[in-house]
């Protein structure tokens, strides 16, 4: 599991990778909530193109950074999600609060 | 009738979920299931162990019971049991949203085996433990 990520100045992008469960969310939390704190960026883009397997933890994940992200009014999106993932998202409600997508099929 | 059983234990350590998924998933392979059903039985057992780990066993390191049986008819029925403390109320447990734990758990864990599944089934008692019961039919790629 791991994060990569880019702020321009404006947008923060996270590329998550691997697996995404109980165990590995923990420093995947970690890492973009550092990057949030420091970069206090408008909008956030998690893209899960690389993450190859979510269960709930995923919602858990793009849950808590959607509500540190309203504290000072920065936006969320989710990119680059498998149907697996998609249905997992859509099921929490997610798409409510965040702009969700799928991932073109590579 | 069970044409194929598979039995398993491991310790609620959560770096054991990728395993017991990846196990899981690799017996029910033999059903030459699709990539959206391997993944639903991955994210459904994900979920079931997740919860022996974080429920279950909160405050110590237990032993997480799976069992996983073939029927003919192309059913896969998935048992993972913990000894841990027991849900007192398993129709509260169920709802969506509910949880105890706060932070990013999402309390959809229920819900999403449900979804992904055919049919769950969950028993409990406090201070016995707690199984839970994941059937699911393979249709399969040759069909």
């Amino acid at each position: 599991m791991s994060v990569k990520t880019d702020f321009d100045g404006e947008i923060l992008y996270c590329r998550l990778s691997g697996e995404i469960d109980h165990h590995t969310a923990l420093p995947i939390r970690l890492e973009v909530d550092d990057k949030i704190e420091n970069c206090r960026p408008k909008n956030t883009i998690l893209d899960f193109t690389d993450v190859t397997f979510m269960d709930s933890s995923g919602i858990g994940l793009v849950m808590g950074r959607y509500k540190l992200l309203s504290e000072f009014n920065g936006t969320l999106e989710v990119t680059g999600l498998s149907n697996n993932a998609y249905k997992v998202m859509r099921l929490a409600g997610l798409d409510r609060i965040a702009t969700i997508t799928k991932g073109v099929k590579k | 009738m069970i044409i194929n059983e598979f039995r398993m234990t491991v310790d609620s350590r959560s770096v054991n979920e990728s395993f017991s998924r990846a196990t899981v998933a690799a017996f029910a392979a033999q059903l030459d299931p699709t990539l959206e059903e391997i993944n639903d039985i991955k994210t459904a057992v994900s979920e079931a162990v997740t919860n022996c780990i974080v429920h279950g066993y909160k405050n110590e390191v237990g032993k997480i019971y799976i069992t996983v049986k073939i029927h003919n008819d192309n059913r896969v029925i998935i048992t993972i049991r913990d000894k841990g403390c027991g849900i007192s109320d398993i129709k509260k447990a169920r709802e969506p949203l509910f949880t105890t734990l706060g932070g990013d758990r999402a309390g959809l864990g229920f819900s999403v085996m449900e979804s992904f599944t055919d049919k769950l089934l969950v028993r409990s008692k406090i201070g016995v433990g707690t199984t839970v019961t994941l059937c699911k039919k393979i249709h399969g790629r040759t069909k």
